[in-house]
């Protein structure tokens, strides 16, 4: 399927500027389309969350984008709208981050203020990057996105803790898409919850995502679970994509030993047992 | 042949302002030399309640605890000597070892509380555990940041080892490891429970990974178990609808596409 590109990365380098430095991601070149579902797999270590703060240039120091582009494509292609994040200033990429490209952590659940209302904590992605917006329309707009994830806009005034987790990770998707980005990074989304809310959380981002029409780089080593929602994969080892294809051309036809070795890592649930697996009491 | 017996376990948790919580509610359970039963169900839904009842760190509500028929110890040199029969693999081999000792004190401990082997030949013995669980020797001299996810829940799995039990409760023991190596320590497990005939209590919420490596599936939900079974009846064909759901919910590319993967199976069994 041909899409438009949404973003583009070539030949992005990121090193950790330690001593011996570290190259967590090497010549990476990866393209989004528009709409699209792209699974990024691999294992800790791999790069993969380096990969994305890049593309957000959230990284910090000793780390450093140390070569390559990462070019957000203007809307139809309009003219002069391709934009190369890595040579934005600072405050144009405070501009440009969350509005157009969101991220949902590592973690998410966690990483809401326990001291503030979630109502508090969303409108202030509005006070920042809507400054014109009244208090009215705002809190209108945070309510209205907590219905949109399915939370309740009386949720509004609720502290964190007060919230089960898969609510809090509801939360942070809703926070993601509050400016309607056209990119959203989710780094281990529903790693830490359990397989029931992780599949009501994946439903909700895609139904969301035919509501909105955002594309989605979804970071997991969870093969399995890329396997069913991604439209492509690449995997991660070393700092290097080492394959990209389709979810069944991975799944039927993966060519790089690596993938191989990852598929062969999660033992099926309904097929045939594998042989790497105990049989019986005839090993 | 050792059988350890849960009968009517209840667990209530006393909840500040509202009451009680029902942790475990009426369960029964049992594991037995050379066989692995899979604990699945939710977060919440009871598991680790009876892990920590199992080893005694947690007293029952109510309900019995029987080894071999005896209601187990509750204190002192009985507790100690029921708790060299039933060993526990916790989930986070970064939390469960203490930074500041070796590999070689880790495994040594036990070896000395309990007076598995004479103090001299405490060295051979913990030379003859890493290699049991496929480390080299050399590593007992380092301490565990040295050492890998992987090899820190090999280290684990040698420290419980080391009091020569009946059974083993593990713990969610991979959940927290890189997945290529998942396999790996599953396996290891696997093979371990044969050569010395150990029950096995596999603690998870990963259903694919009880299916394979258990014989027997007990699915808990609220602190109640829901269903039990032949670890593929239970997978397969499960006929109470948590159980249903949970299947359902787990990610199954197989399904997905309806089987053909590529995989290379032949790296994961070391």
């Amino acid at each position: 399927m041909n899409r438009d590109p949404v973003l583009s990365v070539s030949g992005l380098s990121v090193t950790y500027d330690v001593d011996p430095p570290v190259e967590a991601v090497r010549d990476v070149s990866l393209t989004v389309g528009q709409g699209e579902v792209l699974g990024l797999a691999g294992e800790s270590g791999c790069g993969k969350s380096t990969l994305a703060y890049a593309v957000q240039r959230l990284l910090r120091p000793p780390a450093e984008i140390t070569g390559g582009q990462v070019v957000l494509h203007a809307v139809d292609g309009a003219a002069g709208g391709d934009v190369d994040l890595t040579t934005l200033s600072p405050a144009e990429m405070d501009r440009l981050r969350w509005d157009q490209v969101a991220m949902v952590f590592q973690g998410a659940m966690n990483s809401l203020n326990p001291v503030l209302t979630i109502g508090a904590q969303l409108a202030d992605v509005f006070t920042r990057h809507r400054p014109a917006m009244g208090r009215a329309e705002r809190t209108a707009t945070c309510g209205a996105l907590l219905e949109m994830v399915g939370v309740g806009a009386d949720r509004l005034r609720s502290y964190p803790h007060e919230l089960s987790g898969g609510m809090r990770q509801r939360v942070m998707i809703a926070m993601a898409l509050a400016l309607r980005p056209r990119l959203l990074i989710m780094d281990e989304p529903t790693t830490a919850l359990d397989v029931l809310v992780q599949r009501e959380i994946l439903q909700e981002i895609s139904r969301l995502r035919e509501e909105l029409g955002f594309s989605v780089v979804f970071i997991t080593h969870d093969l399995p679970l890329l396997l069913e929602i991604s439209d492509r994969i690449a995997v991660m080892r070393a700092g290097r994509v080492v394959e990209v294809g389709t979810a069944s051309e991975i799944y039927h036809a993966a060519r790089h030993e690596y993938t191989k070795r990852l598929l062969g890592s999660f033992p099926s649930l309904t097929g045939d047992r594998g042989d790497f697996v105990r049989k019986g009491a005839a090993v | 042949m050792t059988t350890l017996e849960l009968r009517g376990l209840t667990k209530r948790y006393r909840v500040r302002g509202s009451g009680h919580m029902l942790a475990l509610d009426d369960v029964d359970l049992s594991i037995t030399s050379g066989r692995t039963v899979a604990l699945v169900g939710q977060s919440g839904s009871g598991k680790s309640t009876i892990a920590k009842i199992i080893t005694q760190l947690e007293r029952e509500t109510s309900g019995r605890v029987l080894l071999d028929g005896a209601p187990i110890p509750r204190r002192g040199r009985g507790l100690r000597a029921y708790r060299q029969q039933v060993r526990m693999v916790f989930q986070d081999p970064f939390a469960s070892l203490n930074p500041y000792h070796t590999v070689h004190h880790h495994i040594a401990r036990p070896l000395l509380l309990d007076r598995v082997v004479p103090r001299a030949g405490v060295d051979d013995e913990v030379a003859g555990l890493l290699e049991k669980v496929r480390l080299e020797p050399g590593l007992a001299a380092r301490r565990p940041h040295e050492l890998s996810g992987g090899q820190r829940q090999r280290v684990a799995i040698a420290r419980a080892l080391a009091s020569r039990p009946a059974l083993l409760v593990a713990d969610e023991p991979v959940s927290m490891l890189d997945v290529s190596i998942r396999l790996g320590v599953l396996n290891l497990l696997a093979e371990l429970q044969e050569a010395d005939g150990l029950g096995v209590l596999y603690i998870t919420h990963d259903l694919a990974t009880a299916r394979h490596f258990s014989d027997e599936i007990v699915v808990l939900h609220h602190g109640r178990v829901v269903e039990r079974g032949p670890s593929d009846d239970v997978i397969l064909h499960p006929r109470h609808e948590y159980t249903r759901a949970l299947r359902d919910a787990s990610p199954d590319p197989d399904r997905h596409f309806g089987g053909g993967r590529t995989a290379d199976t032949t790296g994961s069994r070391s």
